[in-house]
């Protein structure tokens, strides 16, 4: 009985180790797709209704973030690198270069919708009415100073109603997104430097100095005013209503899901709405997109398929099944040239 | 010198002295035992409160809201012009049935915007279900039958009483009207929980109550399966080495406390080092189960050698002494004496791996086995998911329904758990030998 044991595990160790080279990567019959979590719901949703109308396997869609997707994605060409990469904001020039570095030369890009960034808060808390001016005053590290406006002073501001004489005199606690999210990028971008562009001499300072401008508007503080809840945005929803001081950021889709616990503060006078952030009103609201390697349709099957499925207009359309899972598609304006593009498969060019 | 110095004390007076300490020291015993009780029983109250809360939320995630319509397999939609080959029986268009049975049951609904809150009651993936029953018995075509449909989430939510109904309409996942179809389904017996056989039996969906366990199960499985057996027996093989036969020198040692270290070596990294050697140089598949099986090897492997090696020790050497005195060879005693008795706490060591194995979630997310798969894994070289993976991928999507399903899929891995765990504690009841 031993000797069998020890035959046996022996025999385990011949079989695995013999296994593991024979299984070099052979061709793929399912498109892969990686990238961006807030495009992540959207994607998968589309992959979904794809692999159920039978004739191609379902798309395998990895959440791995946007800048770790597109370096997946321009890695090289071959049946071991992702087809589809999700995007929440454009692909770089130096991303685009990196590509065509490692041999992929053709992306294809798809504006797939709009996504709006809130600032969101328990229906039990005092309604916030913000300026974008305001949301930087209360999180930057380092603010203009109030008797000299263009010197910096480390953020003095604790409440709301220090940095804006009409707003509650309630705690400044925001729950917000880490660093390495797509998020927090485009929170940076829509609100701290775009509030920061309030003061003349910072602006000017965007032409002549980009890097200092972006070290003095996209520098969050780090005294507890800015609280970083991680990727979860479920967890921060939990938080917020469990605490009707606090405010949240995040994606417009949570608000929409979670409308009987939160509501969305007032952006400049606009309300986080449906039809706001599809109009452009809502001043912080960045487009989606999903990019695809040329090289690989026809060789990877489905790829063409799946496009025409993501741009149809039972997916993209206003009623479609995409805009239920909380997606904000293209205006209806774009929408006929974002098909078109996709069908013929038009490269990008920065 | 003192103790000559002193008078002697009589047994009464040290019964007197011990007569009254005694009472001091029950007393600090009594409070020693009160400390660890406290400790246990808070504890307990955490892990309770802990099962409370999964629980609570995550029995949802075994029933499903249905709604009973009669649908009408028309013909006239499903094959026009009567063709019955399985390529265009998939792709008629199944919304139109359920859409044409919700419309026979509320006729008084008309206009396309008051259509689309109607059919909005019933889940999207339903149109999929009945695909699937005319693909599989095309005869079903011309008949009626009444059939319990998915419900979408929303339905879902407020028959499960998770949204109130009180709330404001705009605040509501069901709009008024809605909730008129609702009442009335529910008042004629047409609309009910049912048990979500889906859940266990389905893969992953979108849409939360379309969403099953099983891939993740399967994912799992392949994976472990794998994981035993590259590192029991690699790690036995260490264990029995490095114990019975390696001389102690310097280099075993260096080995040791390299096991050791590796014991404590935070999981993220074995994720980046098979992101590194098994997809980077060796090209293996990403989000596959057999990489998945390689790096839990690398992480179970210092669990099992560690225990192996400690049931090794608790063997007496008399055993070995004796069998060498009887003429067996080296190897022979330690596989026909030593080996035999150990086992069963190497069994324990493994099966303890393999449960840290199975609720490891961080090293997969290098790998890519953190995806959205459809799909139930047929090899081990399919793209796979995990069944801690699918917990954090539903703890982290914005519907709402996902919630119980994320504490259903925690409920289903602690079965697991303590099915493995008990199974340790039995084996070692059964088979360890007392000396």
């Amino acid at each position: 009985m031993t000797r069998k044991i020890l035959v046996s595990s022996l025999a385990a160790v011949v079989v695995g180790a013999l296994a593991t080279p024979a299984l070099a990567q052979s061709a793929r019959d399912s498109i892969n797709v990686v990238g961006s979590s807030t495009v992540y719901p959207f994607t998968t949703t589309v992959a979904e209704q794809f692999g159920r109308g039978g004739k191609f396997k379902t798309p395998k869609v990895e959440s791995t973030g946007t800048g770790g997707g597109i370096k997946l994605f321009c890695n090289g060409v071959g049946p071991q690198f992702p087809d589809v990469a999700n995007a929440s904001r454009r692909i770089k020039a130096a991303e685009l270069a990196s590509c065509a570095k490692n041999g992929v030369k053709d992306v294809v890009e798809v504006k797939v919708g709009y996504d709006g960034i809130v600032v969101a808060q328990s229906k039990a808390g005092v309604a916030l009415a913000l300026s974008r001016k305001d949301v930087f005053l209360a999180l930057a590290k380092n603010v203009p100073d109030p008797a000299n406006p263009s010197s910096l002073i480390p953020n003095p501001y604790t409440t709301w109603k220090d940095v804006n004489k009409s707003l509650p005199a309630v705690k400044i606690e925001v729950l917000g997104p880490p660093p390495t999210s797509g998020t927090r990028d485009s929170f940076v971008e829509l609100y701290m430097e775009a509030g920061c562009r309030a003061y003349a001499w910072l602006d000017a300072l965007r032409t002549q100095d980009e890097p200092r401008f972006k070290r003095a508007c996209g520098t969050v503080r780090e005294d507890g005013g800015y609280v970083e809840a991680g990727e979860n945005d479920n967890l921060i929803v939990q938080k917020l209503t469990a605490n009707k001081d606090a405010v949240g950021i995040f994606g417009y889709s949570f608000l929409e899901e979670n409308l009987d616990k939160l509501k969305g503060a007032l952006v400049d006078g606009v309300s986080p709405t449906y039809e706001s952030v599809s109009s452009g009103k809502y001043p912080a609201s960045r487009p989606l997109f999903i990019y695809v390697k040329k090289q690989h349709v026809g060789v990877i099957p489905g790829i063409a398929e799946f496009l025409a499925e993501y741009t149809s207009e039972k997916a993209l359309g206003e009623e479609g099944y995409l805009a239920d899972k909380g997606l904000v598609p293209p205006l209806k304006s774009e929408i006929g040239k974002i098909r078109d593009d996709a069908k013929n498969l038009k490269p990008l060019k920065l | 010198m003192n103790s000559t110095n002193k008078p002697r004390k009589t047994p009464q007076e040290t019964q007197a002295i011990v007569e009254r300490s005694l009472s001091r020291r029950y007393w600090a015993e009594r409070r020693f035992r009160l400390y660890g009780l406290a400790a246990v029983t808070a504890g307990m109250l955490f892990l309770v409160y802990l099962f409370f809360v999964i629980f609570s939320n995550g029995m949802g995630a075994f029933r499903q809201t249905q709604v009973r319509l009669p649908v009408y397999f028309d013909p006239a939609i499903i094959a026009p012009e009567g063709q019955r080959d399985i390529e265009s029986l998939r792709a008629a268009d199944y919304p139109a049935l359920i859409r044409a049975a919700l419309k026979a049951k509320f006729p008084e609904v008309e206009g396309r915007a008051a259509t689309r809150e109607l059919t909005r009651l019933i889940s999207g993936s339903a149109s999929f279900d009945l695909q699937q029953m005319v693909v599989g018995d095309p005869g079903i075509i011309g008949t009626t039958e009444e059939i319990w449909l998915l419900g979408s989430d929303a339905v879902d939510l407020m028959a499960k009483g998770r949204v109130e109904r009180d709330v404001p309409e705009d605040q509501r996942p069901l709009s008024d009207t809605q909730m008129g179809y609702f009442d009335k389904l529910e008042s004629e017996g047409a609309l009910a929980l049912k048990f979500n056989a889906n859940f266990l039996t389905g893969g992953d969906s979108r849409e939360p109550e379309k969403a099953g366990i099983w891939g993740a199960v399967v994912g799992s499985f392949y994976t472990l399966v794998l994981t035993l057996l590259l590192s029991f027996p690699i790690g036995v093989a260490t264990a029995v080495y490095l114990e019975e036969f390696a001389v102690r020198n310097r280099w075993t040692d260096l080995i040791e406390v390299n096991i050791n270290n590796l014991a404590a070596v935070p999981s993220i990294v074995f994720g980046l080092l098979g992101l590194a050697v098994f997809i980077g140089f060796f090209g293996l598949p990403r989000s596959a189960p057999l990489v998945g099986a390689l790096v839990l090897t690398l992480l179970t492997l210092p669990t099992i050698i560690i225990a192996s090696r400690a049931a090794l020790k608790a063997v007496p050497p008399s055993i070995r002494e004796a069998a060498l005195g009887m003429g067996a060879s080296k190897i022979q005693t330690v596989a026909h004496h030593v080996l035999p008795l150990a086992m069963p706490g190497m069994l324990t060591g493994t099966i303890i791996g393999m449960a840290r194995a199975l609720g490891e979630s961080a090293p997969l997310l290098m790998i890519g086995m953190v995806a959205f798969i459809v799909d139930i894994p047929q090899g081990f070289t399919d793209a796979a998911t995990a069944l801690p993976v699918q917990v954090f991928l539903w703890s982290d999507s914005p519907e709402r329904g996902f919630m119980e399903k994320t504490s259903g899929a925690i409920i289903v891995l602690l079965a697991f758990l303590v099915v493995m765990n008990t199974a340790a504690v039995i084996l070692r009841k059964r088979f360890e030998r007392r000396w």
